[in-house]
């Protein structure tokens, strides 16, 4: 099987560490992977500012670049909820029936990394090893924008030597937001804050999530306080194996 | 009580500040964050039970939503027939393009009754259009029935909550304010002492005001009906004790059939109060000889509702029911309660509505107060798209921005212009990233991390490290890791 990997802008930037997971862990399951080098960014964050022009010339170019792809694999949901549930009111008002089509056929095709291994793969057992006690934050996008349930818990429960500890009010914001933890400085930081005392009470020695953008928020602030807890990718999780575990960057 | 910690809040629009210069004074303000996390924690919770409960709440909310969709598009002729029904029943009906002609017209029929006071219940069309201050300069005085209303006004408080307007007020702050205003030094602070003090006061203006000041939640086409749900009775005793009655409310409350309330009333009570039913339900068609008032008007209040109307992804803003469940599910509104909205409408639903109702002219900062979390959008029980409005909202802003001059000194303005500049291409992308670790290099720690930035940068580490940029981006491993292989 083939896939196209959309790294995302951030990720290629903020969290290579993250892609490298996703290239060992899907070529451990014998999908052959291609990567765009043209690629750069879905547009996310100028749609949510208010940018739309601009978000849609993004837009516009992730559809020009993928549309041969057989699937898109993307480790990240917000960037996926971007292009399912913005896209289509992008090239409504502004793009052309043959910009609309292309998009429409290009649709089906783009998993989320979590959609990717239980859909497309139809594996919940990836073969991780990965002895520590996890918690895990449903990131707004995946929980409300994509649907992806139970998925990552399916996929974490699988995992060798994971202790999985609920956090409570798991689908709570940790406020980020994007451009709302500049705009919003304050208010993003008190339930930054908030959020963060539940993640910690768990206790755990990870927080995982489908999203680099809120690990980045709650691993900021886990950072600053030196809290005794990590954020980490669950793209970085399923990659590890007995033998080799996963990268430690920082 | 939040005045005398963060200064009298300010609820219009055209005055209150920007949302971000607002909300800090009320997120140091830790009474008022405790009592807004408790009170919205308890109404979520029952809200949850009571709607788990319900096997078919999905097709109620997508019926509900068909039918106030369906109500809008049909607008007009749903407002003549209830105009018509409540006529020919008795009642007045009266049309007010904005708040001004509102303000003027309930003036008119306050003076013709010779009324020096009156008894209101609350509606948040009256505060909308700003009445109060209006009867004020008038010289009537207004007593506010509402529990939680009389609260706010006994301590010259504004509302912060749509259903619970006093919901940044805890039990022991109510009890001082009782205490000063009615003069009751020992009043102990068990609510039975509390609601019987409430209770004493607000008795003695419903027997002796003849003249009355309420709202709607639904105005009924089909029969000209009006309908009103409350929990504490004092409602009931405005809309049936004076003589003459005046309801308030904007032109979207209406419904075509009476038997829409079925859907309504499920799916208010259990959003709004966590309740299968609200304790009252008032439902009254024009006047009855003998029974309840002599006198019954209707204004009905535009106000910039048929601009929201004209505009295909906003117009959905105008299904609400005002059950306010996306205030409590906000995790926005749950730090800085309703009065960093600078409007009588707060949290996610008066983030679309209020800048909508000032013609985009004030309160640009709110569509920008959400994380666009959507757990707005999934307890709305009209489903109103509230992250898509908001959207739509911040493109207009921003829309307006892209023709001023000031735009050129907006530091988020320019870099969102350049981050698509160098976004357009993976070139530049490339070389960004190579000049982007090279400038934050100097912030860099020991540990790898930043702890402080300049500019907007500061705005992220005022509470966040960020981790300094790997010195190889995953595009030029994936390069390095193809030639190693060839």
């Amino acid at each position: 099987m083939r896939a196209s990997l959309f790294i995302t802008c951030y990720n290629d930037t903020l969290f290579p560490e993250t892609g490298r997971a996703v290239v060992r862990l899907l070529e451990r399951l014998g999908v052959e992977l291609e990567f765009h080098p043209q690629q750069t960014c879905c547009g996310q964050m100028h749609a949510n500012t208010g940018f739309r022009a601009e978000a849609f010339s993004q837009a516009r170019r992730f559809v020009a670049l993928y549309r041969n792809a057989e699937s898109v694999v993307i480790p990240s949901s917000s960037c996926v909820a971007m292009i399912r549930d913005q896209y289509p009111g992008l090239f409504e008002e502004l793009g052309n029936e043959s910009l609309r089509s292309e998009f429409a056929t290009l649709l089906p095709r783009i998993y989320e990394l979590s959609e990717f291994l239980i859909d497309r793969l139809g594996v919940e057992d990836v073969g991780a090893y990965f002895p520590h006690r996890v918690t895990y934050h449903a990131s707004c996008h995946s929980l409300r924008g994509l649907h992806v349930g139970d998925r990552p818990m399916r996929l974490l429960s699988k995992v060798r030597g994971l202790e999985l500890i609920p956090l409570e009010i798991m689908e709570r914001c940790c406020g980020f937001g994007g451009t709302f933890s500049i705009k919003n400085a304050d208010v993003s930081s008190a339930m930054l804050s908030a959020k963060l005392e539940d993640v910690l009470s768990t206790r755990a020695e990870y927080c995982t999530a489908l999203d680099n953008s809120c690990l980045m928020h709650l691993g900021g602030a886990m950072h600053r306080q030196f809290a005794a807890m990590r954020t980490i990718h669950l793209a970085q999780i399923l990659s590890a194996t007995e033998g080799s575990p996963p990268e430690e960057v920082a | 009580m939040s005045g005398t910690l963060t200064g009298h809040p300010v609820l219009d629009p055209r005055l209150a500040p920007p949302f971000p210069i607002a909300a800090l004074p009320l997120l140091r303000n830790a009474q008022l964050r405790e009592n807004v996390a408790h009170a919205t924690d308890v109404i979520q919770s029952k809200r949850a039970r009571l709607v788990a409960e319900k096997t078919d709440w999905q097709e109620l909310r997508r019926a509900a939503a068909a039918i106030r969709s369906h109500t809008l598009e049909h607008l007009g002729s749903y407002l003549e027939e209830f105009e018509a029904r409540c006529t020919a029943a008795g009642g007045m009906v009266h049309w007010a393009s904005d708040a001004a002609e509102a303000r003027a017209i309930i003036l008119e029929l306050l003076r013709q009754e010779q009324a020096s006071e009156v008894i209101k219940i609350k509606t948040m069309t009256s505060a909308e259009i700003q009445l109060n201050p209006a009867l004020e300069a008038a010289g009537i005085h207004a007593y506010e029935t509402d529990l939680a209303e009389l609260i706010l006004q006994l301590g010259e408080d504004e509302p912060s909550h749509i259903v619970v307007p006093a919901l940044h007020v805890n039990r022991s702050q109510v009890r001082e304010i009782f205490a000063r205003s009615m003069g009751l030094k020992d009043l102990p602070d068990d609510p039975k002492a509390l609601t019987a003090a409430a209770r004493t006061y607000l008795r003695q203006k419903f027997l002796t005001i003849p003249t009355a000041i309420g709202g709607a939640n639904f105005l009924i086409a089909e029969t000209g009906s009006v309908a009103v749900v409350e929990s504490e009775g004092n409602g009931r005793m405005c809309l049936t004790l004076p003589r003459t009655l005046i309801t308030l409310a904007g032109i979207e409350k209406v419904l075509p059939r009476f038997a829409d309330l079925e859907v309504m009333l499920q799916l208010l009570a259990r959003s709004a109060t966590g309740e299968r039913m609200s304790p009252y339900t008032s439902l009254w068609t024009g006047v009855t000889p003998g029974d309840g008032p002599e006198r019954f008007h209707v204004v009905l209040v535009d106000n910039g509702r048929s601009s929201i109307l004209a505009r295909p992804t906003e117009r959905q803003t105008l299904r609400c029911i005002r059950c306010a469940a996306c205030l409590n599910t906000c995790p926005v509104y749950r730090q800085t309660g309703g009065h960093a909205y600078g409007s009588v409408y707060p949290g996610p639903i008066g983030a679309i509505l209020t800048p909508q109702l000032m013609h985009m002219e004030y309160a640009q900062s709110l569509p920008f107060a959400s994380s666009l979390c959507g757990a707005c959008y999934e307890v709305c029980p009209v489903k109103i798209d509230i992250p898509k409005v908001l959207l739509e909202l911040r493109a207009q802003v921003v829309n307006q921005e892209r023709g001023r001059a000031a735009r050129l000194r907006d530091p988020m303005f320019i870099g969102m212009k350049v981050a698509h500049a160098i976004l357009a291409g993976a070139r530049r992308f490339r070389a960004a990233q190579w000049l982007g670790r090279i400038a934050l290099r100097p912030f860099i720690r020991k540990d790898g991390w930043i702890h402080t930035l300049p500019s907007l940068g500061a705005k992220w580490t005022q509470t966040r490290d960020l981790r300094g940029l790997p010195s190889q981006s995953f595009r030029q491993w994936w390069t390095a890791r193809g030639k190693e292989e060839r």
